[in-house]
């Protein structure tokens, strides 16, 4: 076995562009349209993620503009309920399934999080890839059938018995099952992806007590994801067995019960909020370390926090079945849980506060959307513990008052959070610096409309409009607050335009950004912008928190790796210690082939029972070769610790 | 009482508001269920909105303070002296909100007890049994022939205690009277129950809050809160079965009734129409609205919905009535003498 000539770190530029270019070869990915489908690395697959999911927020966002031009005057014939329902369903669904979760856990984590490990590439790319492909068939799935009049129209929750097969004929309800099935496996399979990555390829000398917030909190939603997303898949697979195959599960009539549906669906659907909010809550801490120009306050507390959080968001879902009539000792108990939510995103915002005050800000772009989520999130979350609260819930649950605070919640706890992020990482990922002038525009018109559109619809709440009605009588006095929240939609639409077109300007003309345009300290901002297909030329070492804050100069790098196949190297869970070499898959057309396989059965078995036992076998003959050993690397890796200079 | 000191300004300032309708608002209680939430409502409300003054002013402070104009990072700096004053800061701010998180804990389940308690014996019964899209009213009794059954209209005695009890004959509904009580979903294959108590005379709208399909936005009702002696008269005017018609076009428009489609799925008592699918109309006329409040109960609006519900309330149980014109007429005069 060749072992790699060792480099010494602070070699002569000549040594450096040969290993360059011997490592860009080894780990290049296959060009042209049949190479796309092949791609494995983590920042392209990461990528098409933010992409993918960034389309759907302007899809579900022309749906949300559609509701609000329905609701503008009463009686409107604008959209009548048929139409109007499989609109809000999909608003909800598209925003939760293929938007936030994929952009804001899959998205950013697929690329920045092996790249703040210091690692070549994620773990499992395979299985990365194959999650890519089933988010975008579960997406295809639900907009192919919105586009053929078959969209689902049970609301984005799609209660029983409503979407049973006794009220809810056709193949609408089974759409929404199955799209929750492709986009939670692929869910699954990025949060397996993402916490071995995290647990098993962390350069040497990250600790876990060194590690970024981010990658905690990366962490604790993987494992969230893993224990939630089965709840849902369980509820959806029912209902799906009722509806294909004649199951009682939710069936009254025969035994069934339709409030386990509900238990099943809150344990996924709660911490989901929770899944979408800590992603923006990682990038937050990331962003105001980086323009307070000082380590973070309260690294221990923020990390106990987001654990806290991870824990407590498994034990509050019945707080959104408060209205189903519960015993008092147990509404008492969800309150308390949902109050005690409170405690650790407290404490995080407590620790902003004080790195802030304690810290000299600078208040560029991504920063200033820092700002814009502590303005809105706190208002969502102040909401909330008026909604933990039995009482009040039970006046304003299913009203605009709820729709309000989880819009408050979900945009102020993702969007904002994602522009920030990125604002943040464009120049990583593009090499070019984005528009400061038109991203301050955008901010403030988006700022400004979001909260005339959503600070209104708590007043409607409290007036008594339910939420997911198609119209509403004149005599009701709704009209004026909501041409008011309509309003919002202009300046919202008005900002996204200014984005996309700064993203455009910036990608191309943009000033040209360095390998770490904000000195942060991330190991993500010590490889050049792009970076290159192998991340980093040695796999860097770290020796504290902040690493290209705190590590000396000659800091030393992990040599012997190989650089003619695609070695990974694999480290202690706890220290980080250097255990042994992997070698990367590499890129691959089977995880594409096995995604159109099972999405072959999955679609096939919304129509028949039987696209399971006939979709089987396609889906093995593609894990078949996937699996096939390959031929290159037929001695096993040693298991020395390689050698750290 | 100082309560009422506290939050009258606050009522005040949220009736203020551009077009507040009044009688169907979280914010308008009419009775103590009401009354107690809203009372909660507001205290949570300015507790929090006390915490949102200190945030916004903590992070506004914090900004201003170590502000620095200059795009070019900065060198970090190392700051032992700040940490040890931010632990104190954040230590002593975090002591403040577990403290007010169990303020809003014990007022909430305080309030909750009140709520659900039932404040004076005797109560009335009511079964309320959810339907796409409208409700079934019924006021059991031991004697079957005293139980009163309507639709959608809920009349109540004032000051009396009203112990509903919940059912669903489809899918999920949620009855909700904003200035009454909080919701409480019908859930089929459960019963549940709970109460409240109107202590002001008034006509209180109610809406289904629970997505139940494609009229979940027309499943209206209304309480009507009367005085005891105003609320047994109408009791005993709903348990008399239907008049006889008095006149031959409202005889013609029973026939028309007995002979076509709605003899399938309503009820008028005291004739041989007897199916439980629909509303029971044996006193139709005494109703206000029709269509689960949707129309005004008028001799147009009752012939509209009779011939083409589904243009009205599309997805609608009812189907479409193709009368000729004097069927029509005759069927609408004897709905409308169902008093």
């Amino acid at each position: 076995m060749a072992v790699a000539e060792p480099i010494v770190a602070n070699d002569q530029d000549a040594g450096q562009s040969g290993l360059a270019r011997r490592l860009a070869h080894t780990w290049r990915q296959p060009k042209g349209f049949l190479g796309w489908f092949c791609n494995t690395h983590h920042t392209d697959i990461g990528i098409r993620f933010m992409v993918t999911a960034f389309i759907f927020l302007l899809l579900g966002g022309v749906l949300a503009a559609m509701i609000r031009l329905q609701l503008i005057r009463p009686e409107n014939s604008l959209m009548g309920p048929d139409l109007y329902n499989q609109v809000f369903t999909m608003h909800g669904s598209t925003m939760i399934f293929l938007f936030a979760v994929p952009m804001m856990f899959q998205g950013f984590g697929v690329y920045i999080v092996p790249l703040m490990c210091g690692a070549r590439n994620i773990a499992f790319p395979r299985l990365n890839a194959f999650s890519y492909y089933l988010y975008v068939g579960g997406a295809l799935v639900l907009w192919g059938g919105f586009l053929t009049n078959t969209g689902p129209d049970v609301g984005w929750f799609a209660y029983v018995p409503l979407s049973g097969p006794a009220y809810s004929p056709g193949h609408r309800a089974d759409i929404w099952s199955q799209m929750i099935t492709f986009t939670e496996v692929s869910a699954l399979g990025v949060a397996i992806c993402i916490a071995t990555t995290i647990l098993r390829h962390r350069a040497p000398g990250m600790t876990l007590n060194r590690m970024p917030i981010l990658l905690w909190e990366k962490l604790v939603i993987s494992i969230a994801v893993i224990f939630a997303m089965p709840a849902v898949m369980i509820a959806s697979g029912l209902l799906l067995l009722d509806r294909l195959v004649g199951t009682h599960f939710f069936n009254p009539a025969e035994g069934g019960d339709v409030l386990l549906y509900q238990h099943l669906f809150w344990f996924f659907g709660h911490p989901e909020v929770y899944i979408i909010f800590l992603p923006g809550a990682a990038i937050i801490s990331t962003l105001v370390e980086c323009f307070s120009r000082r380590r973070i306050f309260g690294y221990t507390p923020i990390v106990v926090s987001v654990v806290a959080t991870g824990f407590i968001g498994f034990s509050v879902w019945v707080h959104h079945m408060f209205a189903t009539g519960l015993p008092q000792l147990s509404e008492s108990f969800f309150t308390a849980a949902s109050l005690m939510i409170v405690i650790p995103t407290g404490t995080q915002f407590f620790c902003w506060v004080a790195t802030i005050w304690y810290g000299r800000l600078q208040l560029r772009l991504p920063m200033l959307w820092c700002f814009g989520f502590f303005f809105v999130f706190l208002i969502g979350g102040l909401s909330g513990v008026m909604l933990a609260s039995v009482p009040v819930d039970l006046q304003v649950h299913d009203t605009y008052f709820v729709v309000a605070h989880f819009h408050y919640v979900l945009i102020g706890g993702a969007l904002f959070p994602m522009f920030a992020g990125i604002y943040f990482w464009f120049p990583k990922m593009t090499g070019r610096m984005a528009s400061a002038k038109l991203g301050a525009w955008h901010f403030w018109l988006f700022f400004f409309g979001f909260n005339i559109t959503f600070f209104t619809l708590h007043f409607l709440g409290l007036r008594g409009m339910p939420r997911r009605i198609y119209t509403y009588g004149p005599d009701m006095h709704w009209q004026g607050l909501n041409i008011l929240a309509s309003t919002g939609v202009i300046f919202m639409t008005a900002g996204l335009l200014v984005f996309l077109a700064n993203v455009y300007r910036s990608m191309h003309t943009g000033e040209i950004a360095g390998n770490n345009p904000w000195e942060d300290a991330g190991l993500e901002w010590s490889v050049s912008s792009p970076p290159p297909p192998y991340n980093f030329l040695h796999v860097p070492t770290v020796s504290g928190r902040d690493p290209l804050w705190e590590d000396p100069p000659d800091q030393p790098v992990v040599v012997g790796l190989r650089d003619d196949i695609r070695e990974t190297l694999v480290t202690h869970s706890l220290d980080a210690d250097p255990q042994h070499k992997d070698e990367d898959p590499g890129p691959s057309i089977w995880p594409f082939l096995a995604a159109v396989t099972v999405s072959a059965a999955f679609v096939g078995s919304i129509f028949t029972a039987w696209a399971i036992p006939i979709g089987a076998p396609p889906v093995i003959a593609t894990l078949i070769g996937w699996l096939w050993p390959r031929g290159q690397s037929p001695t096993p890796l040693p298991n020395e610790v390689p050698w750290i200079h | 009482m100082n309560r009422e000191f506290v939050f009258v300004p606050a009522r005040f300032s949220a009736q203020a508001m551009p077009l507040n309708p009044g009688h169907h608002s979280v914010l308008h209680p009419a009775a103590s269920q009401a009354g107690n939430i809203e009372w909660l409502y507001w205290v949570i409300f300015w507790i929090l909105f006390a915490v949102f003054v200190l945030m916004v002013a903590a992070f506004a402070r914090a900004g201003a303070k170590s502000r620095v104009l200059d795009d070019a990072p900065l060198p970090i700096i190392e700051d032992d002296d700040g940490d040890r004053r931010a632990g104190w800061a954040v230590g002593s701010a975090l002591a403040i909100t577990v403290l007010t998180l169990f303020v809003v804990l014990v007022l909430s389940v305080i309030t909750g007890k009140r709520v659900e308690g039932l404040t004076s014996k005797n109560p009335i019964t009511i079964q309320i049994t959810g339907h796409q899209w409208w409700w079934e009213i019924s006021y059991p009794n031991s004697q079957a022939d005293q139980t009163v059954t309507t639709a959608n209209e809920i009349h109540v005695p004032v000051g009396t205690p009203v112990v509903v009890f919940t059912n669903s004959a489809d899918v999920i509904h949620s009855f909700w009277a904003p200035s009454i009580t909080g919701k409480r979903d019908l859930l089929p294959g459960y019963s549940s129950a709970f109460s409240f108590q109107v202590d002001r005379e008034g006509t209180y709208r109610g809406q289904c809050a629970e997505f139940c399909g494609l009229q979940h936005a027309h499943m209206g009702f209304s309480i009507i809160a009367e005085p005891v002696d105003k609320f047994q008269s109408w009791r005993q005017q709903q348990l008399k079965p239907a008049i006889e018609p008095a006149a031959s076009e409202s005889s013609r428009g029973r026939e028309v009734f007995l002979t076509h489609a709605c003899v399938m799925c309503h009820t008028i008592r005291g004739t041989d129409a007897g199916s439980r699918v629909g509303p029971d109309l044996t006193h139709i006329a005494s109703r206000n609205m029709i269509a689960a409040e949707t129309l005004p109960n008028t001799a147009g609006a009752l012939a509209g919905w009779v011939v083409d519900p589904q243009r009205i309330k599309p997805g609608t149980q009812m189907s479409p009535n193709p009368l000729a014109p004097d069927e029509l007429q005759a069927l609408v005069v004897y709905l409308q003498s169902l008093q």
